[in-house]
């Protein structure tokens, strides 16, 4: 856009700020433009941020209310005559001076408190109100610590059941839905019509609705506590049929009849000259199948009935457990869950909008 | 080319180790257990030894998640698939699906310790006299008080004897005087809630297997929904979640955020941990209702599954499982109420638990013989479930405003119905 | 090689593995069958996948919504005719869900019926408005489309937990609130505000999504249109109302299909966030569905396949209506 006034150095903070349509004034778009677009960072990003902060939070500070921004912990000196390090309290007296005492034990309502200067002296009772603890900012990665202690080896084994399923079940895929994507694009035949339509229709299906009997299938098929019985049920996905489909009919006919000239036989065609230049489309629907595969849950969650072959979504769904929610773990997993995605999406970010313009659906 | 060796071997490696488990060892039987309580971490220093003594001979336990043992273990016994064993929580409605146990294991003893709860393991053949499991452990309902703040308020703890109306009068002055947040809750589930139902004089089940509404239940909702409204319990447990979603907020009874916490004898084991001495804790007698005190009774039992092909293996552990020392031992460590008659009236030593945890088991057990027979009756019914989905999504209904009384009353007994018809 | 090739060249090894198993197999097929039929024989695998995933379950469900029992083999289950259809139309007066012998289903049909809509309009709004933002030559256009696309790719479960623990009555809304010295609000416990973090919830957790696709037909609009715009000075509004929507139909139809489904098909982040609750207020046809077949004891798949059936067959209608009329339109 050759209209666009931007300044001359445009790695500077100034050209960022400065950089905008209109003859050299501020338009009154680009400042809405602009305003919208912070604000979907604050609230796309927000939540999100918010969550990764409080996993390092310990669960005490957790329950605060209102809650703390940073996390926090509480400050512990080690007193003479104390096994244990003791929390710091700044507590106000009768006579409003403010001292720091070290608490020994609280009971109720009130907590028994005695000088780190002078820890042989008798023990102060202190009305709990009166005392506000010591606090520096730390992180608790004891969450994550923790969260591998609890899960024991499990967690690796979780992570390498998801990076199976996904990686196993986007190739598969890929495969599979570029040759049937072919087969619909590149010839005329009886019938094409028919299975277009009944792929396409499978859309309509919610999943959840076709739970039980696929379950009946997987489970005939005996594939019941087995990766595979997550990975086959899904992999004819219309969507990637469709957009593969729709990209194979820009790729000019001219090139397959020259291969056929040359004798090269259907697969070879496929294989080596088709494929390689639906790879913007093919991009787009590996990213699809990598995010729905890593986030899928409700088919693993009767077919996958043993530990041993749980999916990292599983397991964070069973940290709510009947009796408590352990926000601590909870966030920590969380946090965990969601970071392959985010490496994944960086890496593979600038495929999706140029993948999906190819494909040109319309 | 080195990428495909690679390629090659990797694929040959991943195929084989999520390949189906080929044929199961000869003498190996698993069994699913939940993590907490009379379950798998507890169970295993018995299972080691079984295992030790019975060269040959594995059992193998498995943790699975309470929500899959309840959601998806009932659909894989369906198909055929599943466990060898598990121990399970829906006792009736599983039914269909239990092992007879009675070759395999001492009759008379197991009926002279276990008695009534060998009956609801009988859902679905009331009148027959199969033994289908193992009672593992009791649990309780019971109320949780906060004695500390009952101290500051300076309101006298009520006694054994005293009414729900009592106790929420009580824990509404103490609220007010302490400005602790809530006065009262209770955990978001069908079965809490028949506790005081049937304090109420409900029936819940006739003789017949059919649901009941009467003028107990009635007067139970009516109660309840008074509650919430002057504001004794919060809104956010059985006013904000819908459906047959299962809730608790016992971490606001750990958190001294409310005064009077009713739920059960199975969060004993933490209590230690978690409260220590922030505060002083009690559970109390049953709070009585216009019929009668009664806390609903709960627990678990270990089932063997019909279409296992290792039957005598699982015996041999039940019956060894079964002896006082060794489920004596699970018990102790999981600070759960025996099932068995010999352990109830023996007592048993929990030596890791505080001595106030250790009368409030006593407690607990002490409101064994207050139950009304109808606690024992809902709590064997294989349709027990129905009843307490319905409880739970229609009285939240009522909450808000959706169904006056009338309406919940007439849809619970039709819910109810409908789902015993669907069974058919 | 840079560490992206090392990782293409070995993505393309651990690829070309079964191409080379394969190879043969569809060399000796085409010898075999002729060229004619070799379309039939790149189809079959997904055909298959389809028939037995797919299809195969669809006819099963069809099969429960006909009989009864909560046996889980058809072979088990017996014959009830329409019985499961008619309990569910069992309405004294079909606007009024009391008077329902299965009031539930009634309501998250109301709920959903109201849910669609909002939601819809809701997220293609703000998705085009995000398109439209990042259609513009700013900096750092790449970061702001991973911005808004970022909360696609996380799973509805951790979606739900995060909302749920920020909006609960110690969360991080509420703290927000009071440090501002508004007066917190319990936002699950009240039907109104329940429904409205439903729309916000799911509007934020799938509008990148949409963003992205009306971003790429934005894109494909060519820039000499503008040009011409420019010369005859027309104003921004316009520029959007004249030349851009009527350019962007196709794709604002795509997204516009694609949105509905997906709405109506609204389950995971709901079921964990609420539950269906306050009462009913956020239960939608698919958490209905769920609880009918899968969470309540007995379970009853008859009934939850003809609820089912029903939901599929409204929308294949409705979408076969939509790509008729935008048929008729583009002629």
């Amino acid at each position: 856009m050759s209209d666009t006034a931007l300044p001359k150095s445009p790695a500077s903070v100034r050209g960022i700020l400065l950089g905008r349509r209109g003859r050299g004034r501020f338009d009154l778009t680009d400042m809405l433009t602009y305003g919208f677009l912070i604000l979907g960072l604050l609230v796309m990003f927000t939540p999100v941020a918010w969550v990764v902060v409080s996993s390092f939070k310990t669960q005490a500070n957790l329950q605060e209310f209102p809650p703390t921004v940073l996390p926090y912990a509480s400050e512990t000196a080690v007193i003479d005559g104390f096994d244990a390090p003791l929390p710091l309290f700044d507590v106000t007296q009768q006579d409003g001076r403010k001292v720091r005492l070290a608490q020994v034990r609280r009971v109720g309502l009130n907590a028994q408190m005695v000088d780190p200067a002078d820890p042989g002296a008798k023990r102060i009772v202190v009305p709990v109100v009166n005392a506000v603890p010591v606090r520096q900012v730390r992180l608790a990665v004891e969450n994550y610590a923790n969260l591998v202690a609890e899960t024991g080896a499990d967690l690796w084994r979780y992570v390498y059941n998801s990076f199976f399923i996904t990686v196993v079940a986007t190739i598969i895929t890929l495969i599979m839905n570029s040759m049937a994507a072919f087969a619909l694009s590149k010839y005329r035949f009886a019938g094409s019509n028919v299975a277009l339509v009944s792929i396409l229709s499978t859309l309509m299906i919610p999943a959840t609705v076709v739970l039980v009997p696929t379950y009946l299938i997987v489970a005939q098929l005996g594939l019941v506590g087995n990766l595979w019985g997550v990975i086959l049920p899904t992999v004819a996905t219309p969507t990637g049929v469709f957009l593969l489909r729709q990209y194979m009919l820009t790729i000019p006919d001219e090139l397959i009849e020259a291969a056929r000239m040359d004798h090269a036989s259907e697969w070879r065609i496929f294989w080596r000259i088709v494929l390689p230049l639906s790879s913007p489309a093919l991009a787009v629907v590996a990213i699809f199948s990598i995010m729905s595969r890593w986030n899928d849950f409700l088919l693993p969650l009767i077919v996958l009935n043993r530990r041993e072959v749980y999916t990292l979504q599983l397991a964070l769904n069973s940290f709510q457990s009947e009796f408590e929610v352990r926000y601590d773990l909870l966030l920590a997993m969380t946090t965990l869950t969601a970071l392959p995605l985010a490496c994944a999406f960086i890496f593979l970010q600038r495929y999706i909008t140029t993948g999906i313009a190819s494909t040109g659906i319309k | 080319m080195k990428l495909t060796g690679i390629g090659l071997s990797a694929a040959c490696a991943l195929l084989a180790a999520t390949a189906p488990m080929g044929v199961a060892q000869a003498q190996e039987v698993t069994i699913y257990c939940d993590d907490l309580g009379y379950g798998c971490v507890t169970m295993q220093p018995v299972v080691d030894r079984f295992n030790s003594e019975n060269p040959g001979e594995t059992i193998r336990l498995e943790t699975v998640a309470y929500q899959a043992l309840v959601e998806s273990l009932p659909v894989q016994l369906e198909s055929g698939e599943g466990p060898d064993s598990a121990i399970i929580t829906d006792l009736g409605g599983l039914s269909r699906y239990y092992l007879d146990l009675t070759p395999y294991v001492d009759r008379e003893a197991f009926e002279a310790e276990y008695g009534q709860v060998l009956q609801w393991l009988r859902g679905s053949d009331p009148q027959g006299s199969a033994i289908f499991g193992m009672p593992t452990s009791l649990t309780v309902n019971g109320a949780y008080v906060n004695l500390t703040l009952f101290e500051q308020a300076g309101v006298p703890v009520p006694a054994e004897g005293a009414t729900w109306e009592e106790w929420a009068a009580a824990a509404r002055q103490v609220a007010e005087a302490t400005g602790t947040d809530f006065a009262m809750e209770m955990d978001r589930s069908g079965h809490r809630f028949s506790s005081l139902a049937i304090s109420y004089g409900a029936e819940l089940v006739d003789d017949a297997g059919k649901p009941v509404v009467d003028d107990g239940l009635r007067a139970a909702i009516e109660q309840f929904v008074a509650w919430h409204e002057d504001g004794t319990m919060p809104m956010d447990l059985w006013g904000a979640v819908g459906g047959a979603t299962h809730r608790e907020l016992f971490s606001d009874f750990l958190n001294a955020n409310v005064v009077f916490y009713f739920g059960g004898s199975w969060t004993l084991s933490q209590m230690d941990t978690e409260v220590g001495d922030l505060f002083d804790w009690k559970v109390v007698p049953a709070p009585c209702g216009p019929s009668s005190c009664t806390v609903m009774p709960g627990g678990g039992a270990l089932v063997a599954f019909s279409h296992t092909d290792q039957p005598e293996l699982i015996g041999k552990f039940i019956n060894y499982l079964a002896q006082p020392e060794n489920t004596g031992e699970v018990l102790a460590a999981a600070v759960e109420i025996p099932a068995s008659k010999t352990l109830i009236e023996g007592g048993i030593e929990y030596p890791d638990a505080s001595e106030r945890t250790q009368e409030s088991l006593s407690t607990f057990i002490a409101q064994i013989p207050k139950m009304a027979p109808a606690a024992y009756r809902f709590q064997g019914w294989r349709y027990q479930r129905a009843m307490m989905n319905a409880l739970t999504t229609r009285i939240s209904q009522v909450l808000n405003g959706e169904l006056d009384v009338d309406a919940a009353l007439e849809r619970i007994e039709q819910d109810v119905n409908l789902a015993i018809d669907a069974a058919q | 090689m840079s560490r992206r090739d090392q990782l293409a060249s070995l993505a393309g090894g651990v690829i070309s593995l079964p191409a080379r198993i394969i190879e043969p197999v569809m060399t000796g097929l085409q010898k075999l069958l002729g060229i004619k039929r070799m379309p039939w024989v790149f189809l079959f695998p997904n055909m298959l996948a389809v028939i037995l995933f797919s299809l195969l379950p669809v006819f099963i469900n069809i099969h429960y919504s006909f009989t009864g029992s909560d046996r889980l083999y058809p072979q088990d289950r017996p014959f009830v005719g329409g019985a499961n259809y008619e309990t569910l139309f069992d309405c004294g007066n079909y606007l009024d869900p009391a008077t329902c012998s299965r009031d539930l289903f009634w309501r998250a049909l109301g709920n959903s019926l109201v849910f669609v809509p909002i939601q819809v309009i809701a997220m293609i709004s703000v998705a085009l408005l995000a398109a439209l933002c990042l259609n513009r030559e700013i900096r750092g256009r790449g970061f702001f489309r991973g911005v808004f696309f970022f909360p696609v790719m996380l799973s509805p479960v951790v979606v739900a937990l995060t909302w749920q623990w920020i909006l609960q009555r110690n969360g991080a809304l509420n703290g927000l609130m009071t440090w501002v010295g508004l007066t917190p609000v319990n936002w699950l416990v009240f039907p109104n505000t329940a429904f409205f973090w439903s729309v916000f919830i799911t509007v934020w957790a799938h509008m990148g999504f949409y963003t992205i696709i009306l971003l790429a037909g934005l894109q494909a609009i060519p820039k000499d249109v503008y040009e011409a715009a420019k010369m005859d000075s027309a104003n921004n509004w316009r520029v959007f109302s004249r030349i851009t929507l009527p350019m962007l139909k196709p794709m604002l139809l795509v997204v516009f299909v694609l949105c509905v489904i997906r709405s109506v098909q609204t389950f995971d982040e709901l079921y964990v966030l609420t539950g269906g609750g306050p009462g009913s207020a956020t239960m939608l046809m698919v958490q209905y569905i769920y609880e009918i077949g899968f969470a309540v004891q007995p379970r009853n798949f008859g009934l939850a396949a003809a609820a089912s059936l029903l939901l599929g067959i409204v929308l294949l209608i409705f979408t076969g209506v939509q790509l008729r009329l935008s048929r008729s339109a583009q002629q």
